[in-house]
């Protein structure tokens, strides 16, 4: 059985000027969620605060629950149901922390019996102090930026056999942000701008493969962002673990088609670029629809039964798959032709 | 059909160490005795990170030397206008005529060497100097500090008696405290948070308490406070002590400290006893105060205040108050484990009833069964023979996965599930490159044989760097991450290693087996 025929041959490439539009449009609507949300919205992992999840035995509408939570003191509060409704099962949230959460679930268990009439169980609490909210926050972008600078050292080095190159590049980089994050530079202002810099060493060093690479990775990260931002979701570190799934698979996604059309730039030396990509794009394209459509399963199963905890650690891979699959053949090959085009000499 | 052999002997060498692996998971008593340790979310329980305040730590030790300085000049017959401690961490120091000026400046090279000078001056024969700890010296009481701090608290847990709990030290000033399957945890709280500082002081008696309470507390006195509960009300009345704030004595000379009950008001107290120097000590106190009121201080609250009714040798006393059987015995372990070195504060807690833990796991796993289940079902509509040999790669892999879970100690969390239900999904995806490879090469016209060949041959540089880039971004994820996240970057390494291995070597070596072995012309693919 196939899905594909194996002599297909779509013309993806001429197509990569609205697929430029597409994408330049998904980012513009994702800045402007983000802004419009005021930056992303962050969980107690990252804001600091306290989350109680309680179970209630008997249901009950979440206005006997807000009013029983009125009698005690849980400043900035929201309640919100939680997983499957049958459950009875509520997130409540608060921005205290830390000194004042002495004996808070007590209390919360208390005012919600005493205002139900029913047995209440105190499922899960976090309680995340503003300081510990603020490291979780700068290691969650280090960590995005490091695994993308050292998958871009492996992509120039495995493609282009320039591993000292990147090696020496990645490394002055590093260092740069090790020293500059001394001096009180915020941080994401200062990841943002060693992205930029990547990307114009990238550019001037002739590291094409790992330029295509990294503006798909940039592509996909902005675009399942701007989408949880839309959606009103939260940034928690388990999403952030998605995030950097996403990078990896997008990668993965990317980096056949890229293996692809080394191989072919070498079967086909006398055609021209856009046709050996294009070429190389239709001959993995039933391996790439097929290996989207069963992670898609996985997780979708995922989505679905389990549970409200991972609920929306696989809505981010849900949309990072799409979204991924989507760059690999749209973004990430397209970019090998801006230096073609640019009329610089090519020696892909 | 040598290297044949010896890739069949690696691939069951790695099967059976899976599975022997997995074994005590399933029935506990087995060999090698390592179960899969699950993650606080699955199994429930709490996970608390402190912070120690060691900058307490300096403050009170330069409070200490305060003192020390004092008695010291005492003792040389240098007299002093005054020496405090000022903004917290430094000492002032005022000292009039030139002869005291002249023998303290020798004892500054001899006996306070120790010290930094940081100010000096001399004014009218006035000398004022301010001194403070070399930063070397302060870096080191506030290592010092978080080492005994997390010290201390292993001993309080080792004696609360919690089931395999994990206590390390992270970063500079904080601790990391997990203890599985805890039950009352606002009790671990409370006996983990407690400083335990055991002080006692006398009262002022000579200053009215009706006046300290309108603002105006006397000089080297204090309030503290006792509470008192109401067990029929359950209201906390809190009533007021003056108290001079010289320490006579504190805990660290304690020895022992037990929950007794008093036999004739049934009520329980703690009795305490004391080495032999904090029995002098002690001696030496209710001596010198016999018909003056001692407080019994534990962490700035007053416990009890009673009248010393003559001199108490033989190091032994009691702290009453009133205690539940499990307050007191909770006191009881913080008193025998010691005083925190500085305070505590928890920054961070999470906390996972065992109900959920189950609920987590049961949809887990019934998530990966479907899963699981509709992958294998397409791979074989898809694939046909070649989907089953891959299917048979895919339960290996989940195999090998728990296997070195197992194997590694590592644990498992509920991302981990995560990690393990997307692996999955990933895993068939180098048996899809495969075999989309051998298919490209039939249609040339090869024969089955050589198509595999070259599928395989073709296929295996993409398959690994399409898997390093993940394995690269799970071992960053597992270096940032923190307890459950890490668990699911363990969970993925292992899986794209397992996938590695299940599509590279185990499914080649069963095409070969059925191609040149048994000599099957043709396979569905």
């Amino acid at each position: 059985m196939r899905f594909i025929k194996s002599d297909i041959n779509l013309n993806f490439i001429g197509k990569s000027k609205l697929a430029f539009y597409i994408s330049a449009t998904m980012i513009l609507i994702s800045f402007f969620s983000l802004i419009l949300h005021k930056g992303p919205k962050y969980g107690i992992d990252f804001a600091g605060g306290t989350l109680i999840q309680v179970k209630l035995f008997a249901p009950a509408s979440i206005n006997i629950i807000k009013s029983g939570l009125d009698t005690i003191d849980l400043g900035k509060s929201s309640v919100q149901q939680f997983g499957d409704k049958e459950e009875n099962e509520y997130l409540i949230k608060t921005d205290i922390s830390v000194m004042t959460s002495q004996g808070l679930s007590g209390k919360v268990k208390n005012a919600l019996e005493a205002a139900t009439g029913k047995e209440v169980e105190i499922r899960r609490i976090e309680m995340v102090g503003p300081q510990v909210g603020k490291d979780l926050r700068e290691k969650a972008l280090f960590a995005m930026f490091y695994s993308l600078l050292f998958i871009t050292i492996y992509i120039s080095g495995r493609f282009e056999f320039k591993w000292i190159l990147s090696g020496i590049m990645a490394a002055a980089l590093m260092s740069s942000v090790y020293f500059l994050s001394f001096i009180n530079l915020s941080i994401p202002i200062l990841i943002t701008s060693a992205l930029i810099l990547a990307l114009i060493l990238f550019w001037f060093l002739n590291l094409k493969y790992a330029m295509g690479a990294i503006v798909a990775i940039i592509h996909d990260v902005i675009i399942t962002v701007g989408i949880f931002s839309i959606f009103d979701k939260e940034f928690t570190l388990p999403i952030i673990a998605a995030l950097l799934t996403i990078i990896g698979y997008s990668l993965n996604d990317t980096i056949i088609v890229f293996d692809r059309i080394r191989e072919n730039l070498k079967k086909y030396r006398k055609k021209p670029l856009d046709f050996t990509i294009n070429k190389s794009i239709n001959e993995t394209l039933s391996r790439t629809i097929l290996t989207s459509l069963t992670t898609l399963t996985v997780v979708i199963a995922l989505f679905v039964m389990g549970g409200g905890i991972v609920h929306d650690f696989a809505f981010a891979m849900i949309i990072g798959i799409l979204i991924g699959t989507y760059s690999s053949i749209y973004v990430a090959s397209p970019i090998l032709l801006i230096w073609r085009r640019r009329g610089k000499k090519i020696q892909l | 059909m040598k290297n044949f052999s010896w890739r069949v002997i690696l691939v069951f060498a790695v099967i059976i160490a899976a599975i022997v692996y997995i074994l005590p998971t399933i029935n506990q008593g087995w060999w090698p005795h390592k179960k899969i340790n699950l993650g606080l979310d699955l199994q429930g329980g709490m996970h608390l990170v402190l912070e120690v305040d060691t900058e307490k730590s300096v403050e009170s030790t330069i409070e200490r030397m305060t003192y020390e300085l004092r008695s010291l000049l005492k003792k040389e017959n240098i007299r002093y206008i005054g020496i405090d401690r000022i903004e917290d961490t430094k000492i002032s120091l005022k000292i009039r005529g030139n002869n005291n000026i002249l023998s303290f400046n020798k004892l500054l090279d001899t006996e306070l060497k120790d010290l930094r000078v940081l100010s000096e001056s001399t004014d009218d024969e006035i000398l004022t100097m301010v001194l403070n700890l070399p930063d070397n010296e302060t870096r080191h009481i506030k290592k010092l500090a978080a080492e005994q701090a997390l010290e201390t608290i292993r001993n309080r847990i080792d004696q609360f008696g919690v089931n395999e709990p994990d206590i390390r030290r992270q970063g500079e000033k904080r601790i990391l405290i997990q203890l599985p399957g805890i039950k009352d945890t606002q009790r671990a709280k409370e006996l983990i948070g407690k400083t335990a500082l055991l002080e006692f002081k006398l009262l002022d008696e000579t200053h009215d308490l009706d006046a300290a309470l309108k603002g105006n507390i006397p000089a080297g006195s204090e309030l503290l406070y006792q509470d008192n509960e109401d067990s029929a009300t359950e209201r906390v009345i809190k009533s007021p002590y003056l108290v001079k704030k010289r320490t006579l004595l504190t805990g660290e000379y304690l020895t022992d400290a037990r929950v007794q009950i008093d036999s004739q008001f049934n009520e329980p107290y703690i009795s305490i006893n004391f080495d032999k120097k904090g029995a002098r000590i002690f001696e030496r106190i209710t001596e010198e105060n016999v018909k003056k009121r001692l407080a019994i201080v534990l962490d700035n609250k007053v416990y009890s205040a009673p009248v010393i009714q003559e001199k108490i040798t033989g190091g032994e006393a009691r702290i009453t108050g009133n205690f539940t059987t499990e307050e007191a015995r909770d006191l009881a372990i913080v008193l025998r484990a010691g005083a925190l070195p500085a305070p505590v504060e928890i920054i961070e807690e999470r906390t996972v009833g065992p109900s959920l833990g189950a609920d987590s796991i049961r949809k887990g796993l019934i998530s990966m069964y479907v899963g699981g289940i509709l992958v294998v079902l397409f791979m074989i509509v898809y694939y046909k023979v070649s989907g089953l040999i891959a299917n048979i790669a895919l339960i290996l892999n989940i195999v090998l996965i728990a296997g070195g879970l197992a194997g590694f100690q590592a644990t498992l969390t509920l991302p981990g599930i995560a990690g393990i239900i997307l692996t999955i999904g990933m895993a068939v995806d180098a048996n899809v490159l495969i075999f989309e490879r051998i298919r490209e090469e039939m249609n040339l016209g090869k024969t089955q044989r050589a198509a595999v060949n070259a599928g395989y041959s073709k296929a295996t540089l993409t398959i690994l760097d399409a898997n390093v880039t993940t394995l690269i971004a799970a071992l960053v994820l597992f270096q940032f991450g923190t307890g459950p996240v890490k668990g699911f970057a363990v969970t993925l390494s292992l899986g794209v290693l397992a996938s590695l291995f299940t599509a590279l070597i185990l499914t080649r070596l069963v095409f070969d087996y059925l191609l040149i072995n048994r000599k099957i012309k043709s396979l569905s693919i």
